[in-house]
């Protein structure tokens, strides 16, 4: 970032600049890493860690423009997230975190992509409200070009913006670029009866779509804004869309709130998402309104409007393009150092005891099953089924427990292990006899189930991950 | 918006929403506390949300770390010496925009990004100029966006200026340097050539407009004699590198930060003084031609912390 390296001494002197200058648009990879330097020590993120972490993130954040109120949720909730997680080995700390900072953010932006409804009965209203300058007038023509294009729908624009000299000028020019249709402009006619006089028309000419630019406003404005809320009481609109500038600041709250309250929001379209401002905004109107985000702007010419990808906006927040593929390298190293661990197993042909008991331990070192698995691809799915089958540290301590109570010649070969040593085992653990079977039982399957890896060959065990060795997909080696 | 009132009045009204919410934020944090390590970091996110950045709320609470810590201080103390270390920095940039009548016409090119208010601004400008008794041209450069030109056109015909105009899609360099002789032969004193918006970060664009400034060359050596950065106050952190970035290449000589009658606060001008020294002639507080008004750095500062004059 040539372009923002500048003196720390202020211009005036008044002030020294630490961590301005240089360090303003430092990605959070390289923030994260200072404060993990001196942090040699693996193991659980401890409470200063992730302290000092996320002190980091936090500015990281402010300075992309995420929105102050939202930064504070945000930080909260990553830090309850954070706290007590393993830090997994091949991976940094810094990592560790920026993973659950970046998953934490695509949450929050909305993890699912949200399309433009027009399931509706025709011709479908849409409704386009926002600040001046916002890009309200572009942004219409944009998507009338993409429901024209796209889903072969018969479109008709109208500009409501009466305030702005030659605004209704500028659809019709849009219009006639797009080869989408407008409203022939009458002079003198005020914002509500033009939207009556473009519904009517959308009725009786077979339109599909009815697209309804507005006057960009204030939201503060109390006369635009109930002129808007009139449009809205007469179209009642299937969309209504607020367009933002993604280079908006701190006001992104007020404004998005604002909208949502008094105009009621569907979705949000963020524009100029081709500059190269860190698009805080994005964060911040997402959590205020709890509507998402549909679309974004990506440039000058009329088909530059894309569908929202929440990873892509989260990088850049961030600060790190290449975050994505930085975590996914790091779930890779562990997936491949322990599918290279099994495979170690199974070349000696002989799983046994002693194995499982290192497969518990490195488990809970891992922070647990889900732990462990939401660092691993291609987990989602069975994840969520470990969840429901219950499966915890407890069960896990009480397993490795089974297995210190038998002796070096039981773990080597179960087979010895007849119903006296089994009470033995049970009383030596504080367990129960049934809870010996069981695992004896996992310990079987597992052993089945390495057979099954074997056949699968190596390389496809390390494609596959731990998904393979899911038997059927429902079931799981460690369930009680 | 548009009710009466002297332009002190409008300003205040407009910079009022502004400062109210900083204003009912500090008085809430110290009515019943002394200066401590908590009241510090609630001040410092104040300023934060009012888009200062980080650096400066944090160098500005310093300060009163310095000074004032573990002292019982009154709402009133702390908005003071916010609003001196705000005034100190922003003081020195607090610059109107001069116009040299020698010059026939003194020509000031308008840049910014899209939306932030350059073809607007203009308008006000011609008006306030004209009502001053000075004879102004219009140059419509913004031949990118639909009716952008008719939109100049609009204001030419309110305010009574000749205007220069190309249809949409000419060369905007040509048109800026037809526009000057248009200027310099009817005796102008001020010619505004609009542009067209652009993000700073499109290289190709921004070479464009650097055409326009070295194309002006050729009718006048200095021209442009000023370059008007028009900044939208709704705008985060981002504001700096568009001030950069404009001013590297088509060397800003000031700002202009419209739309500070919203809730946004336009606390960025500040570490925009800081960081770039560009002096800010104008502020808009409204929709009307008269809302445009002289950057004040007394008033701002103080209507930026909630305190009234």
């Amino acid at each position: 970032m040539g372009l923002h390296a500048s003196p720390r001494v202020s211009r005036t002197g008044l002030f020294v600049l630490s961590g301005w200058g240089d360090g303003l648009f430092d990605s959070l990879t390289t923030r994260l890493g200072d404060v993990f330097d001196r942090l040699r020590k693996r193991g659980a993120l401890s409470e200063a860690d992730v302290t000092a972490a996320l002190r980091e993130v936090r500015v990281a954040l402010l300075e992309a423009d995420v929105a102050l109120p939202v930064v504070k949720d945000f930080v909260n909730a990553v830090r309850d997230k954070a706290i007590g997680q393993d830090v997994v080995r091949s991976v940094s700390p810094g990592q560790m975190v920026i993973k659950i900072v970046h998953d934490h953010l695509i949450e929050v932006l909305g993890s699912e992509q949200v399309e433009l409804s027009l399931a509706s009965v025709p011709p479908v209203p849409i409704l386009m409200v926002g600040l001046q300058g916002s890009g309200k007038t572009t942004t219409s023509a944009k998507i009338a070009l993409r429901f024209k294009n796209r889903d072969k729908k018969k479109v008709l624009m109208a500009s409501l913006d009466v305030h702005r000299p030659a605004a209704q000028e500028q659809l019709a020019i849009l219009g006639r670029q797009t080869g989408v249709d407008t409203l022939p402009i009458v002079a003198g006619e005020k914002p509500l009866q033009i939207a009556e006089r473009a519904m009517k028309v959308g009725r009786l000419e077979g339109y599909d779509v009815v697209m309804l630019d507005t006057a960009g406003r204030l939201h503060i404005d109390e006369a635009l804004m109930m002129e808007v809320a009139a449009v809205r009481d007469l179209v009642k609109p299937h969309e209504t869309l607020l367009v933002a500038d993604a280079m908006t600041g701190q006001d992104a709250v007020t404004v998005g709130k604002a909208f949502n309250e008094r105009i009621g929001l569907t979705g949000i379209v963020l524009t100029r998402i081709d500059g190269d401002a860190r698009g805080g905004a994005a964060l911040s109107m997402r959590a205020i309104t709890g509507k998402p985000i549909k679309l974004l702007g990506v440039g000058e010419k009329l088909d530059a409007i894309e569908t929202f990808h929440p990873d892509r906006i989260a990088g850049r927040i961030l600060g790190m393009g290449d975050v994505v593929s930085l975590v996914e390298k790091a779930a890779e190293t562990i997936d491949q150092e322990e599918a290279a661990k099994l495979a170690a197993k199974m070349e000696k042909g002989n799983f046994d005891l002693d194995d499982l008991a290192a497969q518990l331990r490195q488990l809970r070192k891992m922070g647990g099953m889900s732990g462990m698995l939401g660092m691993l691809p291609g987990i989602g799915k069975i994840k969520k089924q470990i969840s429901e089958a219950n499966i915890d540290d407890k069960v896990i301590k009480r397993q490795e427990a089974i297995i210190s109570s038998m002796t070096k010649e039981e773990r080597k070969n179960p087979k010895v292990l007849n119903g006296s040593r089994r009470r033995r085992i049970a009383q030596g653990s504080g367990t129960s006899v049934q809870d010996v079977n069981k695992l004896l039982k996992q310990h079987q399957d597992m052993a089945t189930m390495m057979k099954k890896v074997q056949k699968l060959g190596k390389k496809g065990f390390m494609r596959q991950g731990l998904a393979g060795l899911m038997p059927g997909g429902g079931g799981n080696p460690f369930g009680r | 918006m548009s009710e009466g009132g002297g332009w002190l009045q409008r300003l205040k009204r407009g910079l009022g929403r502004s400062s109210a919410k900083l204003g009912e934020g500090i008085t809430g944090i110290f009515n019943r506390r002394r200066l401590d390590d908590e009241t510090l970091d609630e001040l410092e996110e104040l300023l934060i949300q009012a888009d200062m950045g980080m650096a400066i709320a944090d160098e500005v609470t310093g300060r009163l770390r310095k000074t004032r810590f573990g002292q019982e201080v009154s709402p009133e103390e702390v908005r003071g010496a916010l609003a001196e270390v705000i005034v100190e920095l922003i003081e020195p940039i607090a610059k109107p925009l001069k116009i040299d009548r020698a010059l026939k016409p003194h020509v000031i090119l308008v840049v910014g990004v899209n939306g932030s208010g350059k073809t607007t601004t203009i308008g006000k400008l011609a008006k306030q100029y004209r009502d001053a008794g000075l004879a102004v041209h219009l140059a419509a450069g913004d031949t990118f966006r639909a009716a952008a030109v008719e939109q100049l056109k609009i204001w030419a015909d309110r305010t009574g200026c000749p205007i220069t105009t190309r249809p949409t899609g000419a060369d905007a360099a040509g048109l800026a340097l037809d526009a000057l002789s248009d200027a310099k032969a009817t005796g102008a004193d001020v010619l505004l050539i609009d542009t067209a918006g652009r993000l700073q970060n499109r290289t190709d664009l921004m070479a464009e407009l650097q055409k326009v400034v070295r194309v002006l060359k050729k009718g006048d050596p200095k021209a442009p004699h000023s370059v008007l950065l028009v900044l939208d106050a709704t705008v985060g952190q981002n504001a700096h590198a568009q001030a950069e970035i404009f001013r590297e290449l088509v060397g800003v000589t000031g700002i202009v930060m419209t739309k500070l009658d919203g809730t946004a606060r336009g606390g960025v001008l500040v570490s925009l003084a800081e960081r770039y020294g560009i002096p800010v002639h104008a502020i808009g507080v409204g929709e009307t031609a008269e809302d445009l008004r002289p950057f004040e750095a007394t008033s701002f500062a103080r209507s930026l912390v909630g305190l009234e004059d």
